[in-house]
């Protein structure tokens, strides 16, 4: 028996791992091919022979890929922030607040996670050009400035704070924003990193609504900036091939650096809507 | 002012950004695309005309937007089968083993994270035909014949799923490794004692006990399928949902219909459609998952 369970063990490693090549193959496919030249883009190797930076040069000195980058940075930092300062002032509200009205506005924002973002859309584009907002940074990141899923989540973990903890501080004199800021929130630092970290990959990744809002390059975000270069220079590969490594290697190191939270974060819920 | 007040105008106060945010952002504009299915809107002149169900009538006689439809439908049906059964049995030998677990999850929750955008062009390349793309040049190495794959009405859609499964898998393996840590050993301890072997507990008990979790997958799967855009934009010629429309999901079909021909009633219609087919996934899912199930 002993015998016949460390052969399954090991059957069991040389299918995960069979398994895991094939995961990441496209990666190093990708990887490799931005370090070849035009030449030998279509060799059928995957350690370059001559290997060269020339493309990821190209990339930042003759492309608009610098500014794109700041695009998305910008834009995902500040939804990011917006969305942890309201998505856990309203999860705190709701949690810890008895008021008329409590029970039918958690349900009310509960239910928007059904409207799929593709049916808004067109209402944004007409409100976003009544507005005068086309072409701003604002028009691409309004509609992320507050998350019901966050929302949801903080609910949940606003809870678990004792009652008797924000009491105290009451009747210490404390200010409502004064206990939200120097009570609550340190005490629920983990749920933060996790909603942090899930809307700025979220962001980050976006593609549908920042492609219908942004009508000049110079405005767009990362993903519709690799759509647009590589739809552009759709015959140089090795060029596509860094222009997605770049877009992707920032998301690596991020996903390096947290990744027992972000594994946390899906197994807690199932997110990137 | 007695305490009680004051802690409901407090809480009004901390919502009142919030309340105005999802009245304006959220359920304005839902009310709106509904009223939009209902014009012949064009964008530019200034008149909506209503034409009742006009537009839910005309859409069903679009081609394309049947093509659409029929495709969106082959993702969901293609793809959410393949994504979890073989994210089912790729968590079940991951739970089997001890070491280096949290590397192989790592792996493999890897695509999920990064830009689908860049992940479409990788994948498109890796398709492309000899001496370009990767696949060919593998399959003509190996003896066999080279594949049009996206090239092709019959092989695109199947290709762009390929991928997109590739994407999801992490996902739901991580989902699904969270509930295979949830059940309980003395279950299996027991089964075992009483003489089960490997293939029935996995049927009577670990997939039992999986249950809500399958049913969680299937549908979120479901939505992320019905939802397909990024990847056929990318993957396809000039993002056209292409060759001759064989690939063109929904979404894809709403875009074309409300940012390149303008045409925001019938676009709007096509989004209510693929609203009320997520709403009624959506609420099978509340109904199964609260139905109490005994084993």
């Amino acid at each position: 028996m002993a015998r016949r369970d460390r052969s399954m063990t090991v059957s069991a490693y040389i299918f995960l791992t069979i398994f895991a090549l094939l995961m990441v193959f496209p990666f190093i496919w990708m990887f490799s091919s931005s370090f070849k030249d035009a030449s030998e883009i279509y060799e059928f190797r995957l350690i370059p022979r001559y290997p060269t930076l020339y493309n990821y040069q190209y990339i930042f000195n003759y492309s608009l890929f610098p500014r794109w980058f700041l695009n998305s940075l910008l834009i995902a930092v500040i939804t990011t922030v917006s969305v942890l300062f309201f998505d856990s002032l309203i999860g705190y509200t709701l949690a810890k607040f008895d008021f008329p009205g409590r029970k039918i506005i958690f349900i009310l924002i509960l239910s928007t996670l059904m409207i799929p973002t593709e049916m808004l859309v067109i209402p944004w584009y007409i409100m976003v050009r009544n507005l005068h907002w086309m072409g701003t940074y604002w028009s691409i990141m309004f509609p992320g400035m507050i998350s019901a899923f966050g929302i949801f989540l903080m609910k949940q973990f606003m809870s678990t704070v004792p009652n008797d903890l924000i009491d105290a501080a009451r009747i210490d004199g404390m200010s409502e924003f004064g206990i939200f800021f120097k009570i609550i929130l340190p005490l629920v630092k983990p749920a933060l990193a996790t909603l942090a970290i899930f809307n700025f990959i979220g962001n980050w990744n976006a593609f549908l609504w920042p492609l219908i809002v942004t009508s000049s390059p110079k405005m767009y975000t990362l993903p519709v900036g690799v759509a647009y270069f590589s739809s552009e220079n759709s015959m140089s590969w090795e060029l596509i091939m860094t222009g997605a490594a770049v877009s992707t290697i920032p998301l690596i190191i991020f996903f390096l650096i947290f990744q027992k939270q972000i594994v946390k974060g899906i197994a807690m819920s199932g997110l990137k809507g | 002012m007695k305490l009680r007040q004051k802690k409901i105008l407090t809480a009004y106060a901390f919502l009142s950004v919030p309340l105005v945010f999802f009245v304006f952002v959220r359920f304005y504009p839902m009310i709106y695309s509904f009223w939009l299915s209902f014009t012949d809107w064009d964008l530019i002149s200034s008149e909506k005309n209503f034409v009742g169900i006009l537009n839910y009538v005309n859409i069903f006689k679009d081609e394309v937007f049947v093509r659409a439809l029929i495709n969106t439908l082959k993702y969901v049906a293609f793809g959410v089968p393949a994504v979890i059964i073989i994210s089912l049995y790729l968590s079940l030998v991951l739970n089997r083993i001890k070491k280096f677990q949290g590397f192989y999850r790592l792996l493999y929750v890897m695509p999920y994270i990064t830009p689908l955008v860049a992940v479409s062009w990788v994948w498109k390349w890796m398709y492309q035909q000899p001496p370009i793309g990767f696949l060919n040049n593998l399959l003509t190495m190996l003896g066999f014949d080279s594949q049009p794959f996206l090239m092709n009405t019959s092989q695109a859609l199947p290709s762009i799923v390929v991928t997109t499964v590739w994407v999801n898998l992490g996902y739901c393996v991580i989902i699904f490794l969270a509930g295979l840590q949830t059940i309980p050993q003395e279950y299996i301890e027991a089964a075992k004692i009483d003489g089960a072997n490997r293939k029935q507990i996995l049927w009577r008990i670990t997939i039992p006990l999986l249950n809500p979790i399958i049913v969680f997958l299937a549908v979120t799967q479901s939505i992320s399928f019905l939802r397909i855009f990024t990847q056929v934009y990318n993957m396809t010629d000039q993002g056209s949902g292409g060759p001759l429309n064989s690939t063109k999901p929904l979404v894809l079909y709403i875009y074309q219909k409300a940012f390149m021909s303008f045409d925001m009633g019938t676009a709007a219609t096509a989004t209510v459609i693929l609203f009320g087919i997520i709403m009624t996934i959506t609420l099978i899912q509340i109904l199964i998952l609260n139905r109490n199930i005994e084993y």
